[in-house]
């Protein structure tokens, strides 16, 4: 029954940093540094982490829309990270990627008609004739109609321009979706019509998402597997019930209890952090982590904990 | 409303004359702030509740925004009839205010100490030496570490967190009667956010100041106000203590908004649709007749579209904007 259709190996992204002159020392930003996982086919697992913990980086990886530094990145049988440019374009057709920016990401002189039309006469999915009912078809999946063809981004709000961004990468029938951040710039009362939208979307197509976000909230509500990033790496990863009933990493324990939650009734410890999130050029020593952990030994601060199974499909990096 | 209340917001309008036409941003709105208590406002983007904060300390961009008409009485005189010299006077030192974007509303060319020592030299008539110790002072408060060097940081040299607590210094500077937190924590992440919502309740206690939190987040409201009140296009459309409102909202655009929110304390995971709210927000520049939340709302009767319902007080303490509640119907 299950099927894994996305698995990452060892996936690293490091970004050069322009060191002193003549130095010959060479630093890197290693926004993503050794993260794996699997996705089941028609799962949803999502990445979150705070701001500059690689998540954006990590999807835009296993797209190729960044090159890797070394991994591997499975979809179903081809590896994504080393086959060659001509075949990664038609592979693209089956891995498509919804932004988090509904303004700057949809082109402001193309009408929804050529925004969305243009995948399908590249990818050779329609022909003259039949582009427009295909693109009329997609538009009425996202909950838009042929009234909407021939209008500019401009004329939409941002709740329908996600709609049409969304459109955009389902035309070409994709298998595999990374949805970057896709409700965070819309209004409160707009969220939820896209996370609809997207959970419809996915039982009617058998879609597999890549859920990257920040909102533990959504997250909860739309995964089958969640992973915590903190500086580039996975530090906790498990089926989402799980996660949220029983974390174990330390950090994933502080993000849970310092997310606001709408009922003034809730009594809970919150854990502040200490500090802020270190720079990834020079991360800490050992566990990353370990510099803001209220629960750091000796050994965290010189041995990187590896990622250790502490209950079936519960995975975390700490040695407590 | 209480004889005590330190701030009194009564039939404020304020007003952009676009040329497009004019929009209503704030639209008759009344409230009244405690000593030491904390108000939320909590609205979507363009409901007014930013533009209301402005007009408190007379901050509007003036054309094409102009203060129509209203009272705000603090301290029993009207800031709105006062000359601007006595604004200066007060905005920063009885009232002061943080920013959502602590990177733009920081001087990127001074030091963080010449700017937290400016507001104390101005206001509380110092020299510059006395004032650069305070503002030292300040940055222990917000918890910043070695405050005598940083004080000689420019902002570039801040993370985004430690840019807000300079903010906050510099707020607290002269010990303001009132905070005014326009979405304080919003670009920030979720670590940082529970350090300063934190290091705000803690201020606020120390020093008992009254604080208008205003944000997007419900989530921050519950956690974070005493007293709750939501807007939509320029109106409060229900007001309450924060217990009655998340425990028994009236208004069917904030219970809408509740239960769109998944909250993963309550709910367990994966689990069905969240309910929407249909549509979008309405244009300012072409409301609708009557309620203007009617063409979102699901209980719409004829009279919604008809007239517009004025606040009226289901509950003691509890006011809310709907024929629907004052007609006695329950949904």
């Amino acid at each position: 029954m299950s099927e894994v259709l996305l698995k990452v190996e060892g996936l690293k992204k490091y970004f050069p940093v322009p060191g002193k002159i003549f130095s010959s020392q060479k630093e890197n930003v290693r926004a993503v540094d050794g993260v794996s996982f699997e996705i089941q086919k028609g799962e949803t697992l999502s990445l979150v982490g705070e701001s500059g913990c690689g998540k954006t980086t990590a999807g835009k990886t296993i797209l190729r829309l960044i090159e890797p530094t070394s991994g591997n990145v499975w979809l179903r049988n081809v590896n994504l990270a080393t086959i060659k440019e001509k075949e990664l374009r038609r592979m693209r057709k089956e891995m498509q990627i919804v932004f988090q920016d509904p303004y700057s990401s949809l082109n402001p002189r193309m009408t929804v008609d050529r925004i969305i039309g243009e995948a399908l006469s590249i990818h050779g999915l329609a022909g003259k004739k039949d582009r427009e009912e295909k693109v009329v078809e997609v538009l009425e999946m996202v909950g838009l109609g042929a009234e909407h063809l021939y209008r500019y981004p401009h004329e939409f709000s941002g709740g329908q321009r996600q709609r049409i961004g969304i459109a955009r990468a389902l035309a070409v029938n994709p298998e595999l979706i990374v949805a970057d951040e896709p409700i965070s710039s819309l209004d409160v009362s707009i969220q939820a019509q896209i996370i609809n939208l997207l959970e419809d979307l996915q039982k009617r197509l058998k879609l597999t998402y890549l859920f990257i976000s920040h909102d533990l909230n959504v997250v909860a509500h739309i995964s089958d597997h969640v992973a915590v990033m903190y500086l580039g790496r996975i530090v906790e990863m498990a089926p989402a019930q799980l996660l949220y009933q029983d974390p174990r990493h330390p950090y994933t324990q502080a993000l849970l209890s310092s997310v606001p939650v709408a009922d003034p009734t809730l009594k809970r410890q919150e854990i502040i952090l200490e500090g802020e999130v270190p720079s990834p050029i020079n991360p800490p020593p050992g566990c990353h982590f370990h510099p803001r952990c209220s629960y750091r030994k000796a050994d965290c601060s010189n041995l990187e904990p590896p990622l250790r199974e502490v209950s079936p499909g519960h995975y975390a990096t700490c040695f407590l | 409303m209480t004889a005590n209340s330190l701030l009194k917001v009564q039939g404020l309008k304020t007003f952009f004359y676009t040329e497009e036409g004019i929009v209503r941003a704030v639209d008759e709105v009344n409230f009244h702030l405690n000593p030491g208590e904390t108000l939320g406002i909590v609205g979507e983007s363009g409901c007014g509740k930013s533009v209301t904060a402005l007009s408190i300390l007379r901050l509007i961009p003036q054309p094409p925004g102009k203060i129509v008409s209203g009272q705000l009485i603090f301290k029993e005189e009207n800031l709105l009839s006062l000359p601007m010299e006595r604004m200066r006077e007060i905005r920063g030192k009885d009232i002061s205010m943080i920013f959502q974007e602590p990177m733009t509303s920081l001087n990127p060319v001074f030091t963080v100490g010449k700017q937290i020592s400016e507001a104390i030299q101005l206001h509380e008539g110092v020299g510059g030496r006395d004032a650069l110790e305070r503002a030292v002072e300040m940055l222990h408060l917000v918890g910043i570490h070695s405050p005598k060097k940083r004080i000689y940081d420019y902002p570039h040299q801040l993370s985004g967190g430690m840019r807000q607590r300079v903010m906050i210094a510099m707020a607290l500077s002269c010990s303001p009667n009132i905070l005014i937190a326009d979405e304080p924590t919003t670009a920030l992440d979720v670590t940082i956010q529970a350090q300063i919502l934190r290091l705000i309740s803690d201020l606020q206690r120390k020093v008992g100041m009254a604080v208008i939190l205003i944000t997007h987040n419900l989530g921050i409201v519950a956690q974070n106000a005493r007293r709750v009140a939501v807007m939509y296009m320029g109106k409060f459309v229900e007001e309450a203590d924060v217990q009655s409102l998340f425990g028994d909202p009236l208004h069917p655009y904030t219970q809408g908004l509740l239960k769109s929110l998944p909250n993963f304390y309550k709910d367990s995971v994966k689990k069905d649709r969240l309910e929407e709210i249909s549509g979008v927000v309405g244009s300012l520049l072409n409301p609708p007749s009557g309620c203007y939340f009617f063409p979102r709302c699901r209980y719409t009767h004829d009279i919604c579209r008809q007239k517009e319902p004025p606040l009226h007080e289901a509950r003691s303490g509890h006011e809310v904007r709907c024929w629907l509640v004052q007609e006695g119907v329950r949904f």
